[in-house]
């Protein structure tokens, strides 16, 4: 049972004795995730339609080069590892064990947004090109605007996790798993895109 | 792992503005945000009504001398969208959601406070900003549904605020739903069991579940329709390769739900407020619970009956032809359950009362027209005409609108502590009634014969109905204010309500009115049989 400065949680005030809840923060975000994952639906099932019923015109670029995009497939999926990993050791209250992890893990955030930017400079055609192009920058960015926000979310917690007996303790581990989970659910929908978009 | 609240540290009361103040402030009181979402909502009824006003003047003439074409396009596209955006959906779930469900589920506030006033603090801005784009180089003018090419056509500074507005609003339900399926599922009091819940919870959770499938795949939509007005791609524009039948199924894959987040709430209103008027137990409440349940499940897979003229393939209209022909089976479940729960009941007739069953009366008919709009044939005889406009209006407006002001009526006793006058109130329903039945029953006809929807200019043979039209539209607008004047005055000085004037039985009632700041005295009240009128007090539980 955690103790939290509950103000944050809930407006409490003339009861003399404490009410206890249970924790529904982590069933709030997986509702919030899959409504994410519907925006990302729509944008599957809008690229799918153009795939079948728009035939794109003549000459138009569409092959993708796949080295960049495995290399980046593996880095997610590496990242959820140690990202897995940060979580065992703040569990046993190893923080700066649990601290190096986030930050690797961040570090692979990073270098798989670099890969992203990279591969976008590099390839033949631009937003307005065709609608192939179009669809392809708007949900590669749309997830890695995802990445963006998770990279910015491992360094915070990363942050946090600096002291023993700080924000984020083994006591407190939520919003490492919140982190994670989220993580994870950024981690999934990239290995659909790279199915439907790079493989297909 | 449970979280312990110690009351020591959560006392920040003292930091929360009192009086009216906290109506303006960032309250965490699931009661102000509830009334919060409520005036801000009627507030936005009332310019959209202005707007209707204005259109309905323009309609009596058969040349658009009241104002300029493109004037109205703007006027029609804000009226629908604050309509539908500002109005029903805030108010029908956020305003009625946010002040019942914590006590129909024995809790002291909703699962996540702070998001709740966040979702509510989204709408007041970006309603101003849809308003104002009025005033900046012109509103949008592609209709609420903002169809391309027409969006992408039109003049894109209205466009793309509309979008903005539509975005954050979407935003604000989406954490609104959120916060609901997690009040209902988990801080439900020990005890109280899933199928003990009053059924506006029940209705709350299918649309809350609604909201939270769809509305993100409008935001989706929005984004792309966005690229293609201010970076030139073309997902939506065909010149450009695109296909314009994508936005449609995108569209209304959240906007055909949306009917049922704007209905499905209301319904459960209802079944709250039947029960107490005619002192009879909710007729048939577990067919209830499956019949919301069923609507949710098929009201995801039946949006392309809004597309049969968009070129869609033979197999797709049968398909959501029969899927639409299946909603009609829960929805007649129910309303035959509210017939049966009236049925050799002691009904009082007071406002609450025939404003619900001037609902019931109202959505028949516009379920039995939006059977018959189901059928691939004839909805392609009125496909775009005011047959179409006659029948959403006989649900959002007949059905839900006319619920919300049925709610008013009831709750508005334990919410302020005193009882609106009756006079006035059946007053407002009479006129509210015949206007709107004037308004729009006219409409069928016209549609029938070829009238389209959202033309500024009509044929001359349709002028003499359409100025039947505009008289119902016009007790419709005189009808708001005897209830203007009702509520000042009650406010004021009415008579006081008393902690239960309907001698109800569902927990609200169970506690003072208006009810203290978290909800209950001690510990909130056990309530196993919301609906148990007619039994001796000793045998209720």
């Amino acid at each position: 049972m955690t103790t939290l400065d509950s103000s944050k949680e809930i407006q409490k005030n003339n009861s003399e004795v404490n009410e206890t809840h249970e924790d529904f923060r982590m069933f709030g975000l997986i509702t919030f995730l899959i409504a994410d994952g519907m925006t990302f639906a729509g944008f599957f099932a809008a690229y799918l339609t153009y795939k079948a019923v728009n035939p794109l015109p003549d000459g138009a670029i569409y092959e993708l080069e796949l080295p960049i995009p495995t290399l980046n497939t593996i880095l997610l999926l590496v990242s959820s590892a140690t990202f897995h990993k940060a979580g065992k050791a703040l569990l046993k209250d190893k923080n700066s064990e649990s601290q190096k992890w986030l930050f690797f893990t961040a570090f692979l955030g990073i270098i798989f947004l670099m890969c992203q930017l990279f591969e976008y400079f590099h390839l033949p055609f631009g937003l307005t090109d065709n609608l192939f192009a179009s669809t392809f920058y708007a949900l590669t960015g749309f997830h890695g605007l995802h990445v963006t926000l998770g990279t910015l979310m491992i360094l915070i917690i990363a942050w946090q996790s600096r002291i023993k007996g700080g924000r984020l303790t083994s006591q407190n581990m939520f919003p490492l798993e919140a982190v994670e989970l989220y993580w994870h659910f950024v981690d999934g929908i990239w290995v659909i895109l790279f199915i439907i978009l790079y493989l297909l | 792992m449970t979280i312990s609240i110690d009351p020591q540290k959560t006392n920040n009361e003292s930091l929360q503005p009192k009086g009216w103040l906290r109506y303006f402030s960032f309250s965490l009181d699931h009661k102000v945000i509830g009334i919060q979402y409520l005036v801000c909502g009627f507030l936005f009824y009332l310019i959209g009504g202005t707007l209707a006003s204005a259109i309905r003047i323009e309609l009596a003439s058969p040349m658009s001398d009241f104002m300029p074409r493109d004037v109205y396009n703007q006027v029609l596209t804000l009226h629908g969208t604050i309509m539908i955006f500002l109005w029903i959906v805030p108010v029908v779930n956020g305003a009625f959601g946010n002040y019942l469900i914590p006590f129909y589920v024995g809790a002291r506030d909703m699962a996540f406070p702070r998001l709740n006033a966040v979702a509510f603090w989204l709408i007041p801005p970006s309603g101003l900003m849809l308003v104002a784009s009025y005033f900046v180089e012109g509103a949008a003018q592609a209709g609420w549904t903002a169809y391309p090419p027409l969006s992408i056509t039109t003049p894109q500074s209205g466009q793309i605020i509309w979008i903005l507005s539509v975005l954050l609003l979407g935003g604000s339900s989406i954490f609104g739903g959120i916060n609901f399926i997690a009040t209902i599922i988990k801080l439900r009091r020990p005890g109280l069991k899933l199928m003990q819940l009053p059924m506006y919870c029940w209705a709350m959770l299918g649309t809350s579940l609604l909201v939270v499938l769809s509305t993100p795949v409008l935001a989706g939509t929005l984004i792309l329709l966005s690229f293609d007005i201010i970076a030139n791609t073309g997902f939506f524009n065909p010149v450009l390769g695109g296909n314009v039948v994508v936005y449609q199924h995108l569209f209304w894959f959240y906007s055909h739900p949306a009917v049922y987040i704007m209905v499905l709430p209301a319904f459960g209103l209802v079944s709250e407020i039947l029960p107490v008027h005619a002192r009879k137990p909710l007729f048939g409440y577990t067919t209830m619970v499956f019949s919301i349940m069923g609507i949710v499940v098929l009201g995801l897979v039946v949006w392309a009956h809004h597309m049969f003229t968009s070129g869609t393939p033979p197999w797709m209209r049968l398909f959501f032809t029969i899927a639409t022909a299946f909603i009609a089976v829960p929805t007649g479940i129910k309303f035959f359950n509210w017939v049966a729960t009236l049925w050799g009941g002691k009904i009082s007739i007071n406002s609450a009362m025939l404003f619900s069953c001037g609902f019931i009366i109202n959505f028949v008919f516009g379920g039995i027209t939006g059977v018959a709009l189901a059928q691939v044939p004839f909805d392609i005889h009125v496909h775009d005409t005011y047959f179409v406009v006659a029948h959403f209006h006989y649900i959002v407006y007949g059905g839900t609108v006319f619920i919300i002001f049925s709610s008013i009526y009831h709750w508005f006793p334990k919410v302020i502590g005193k009882m609106l006058n009756e006079k006035l109130g059946v007053l407002h329903f009479i006129i509210t009634f015949i206007g709107f039945n004037l308004c729009f029953a006219p409409q069928h006809w016209l549609g029938l014969n070829g009238m389209p929807r959202r033309v500024a200019e009509y044929d001359p043979q349709f002028q003499f109905v359409n100025q039947i039209s505009s008289l119902g539209a016009l007790l419709m607008a005189i009808s708001t204010i005897p209830f203007l004047i009702n509520v000042f005055l009650s406010v004021k000085n009415g008579k006081d309500a008393g902690d239960n004037p309907w001698n109800a039985l569902t927990p609200e009632w169970l506690t003072s009115s208006p009810p203290p700041v978290e909800n209950w005295e001690g510990e909130a009240p056990l309530v196993e049989e919301p609906y148990g009128y007619g039994k001796e007090i000793s045998e209720r539980k």
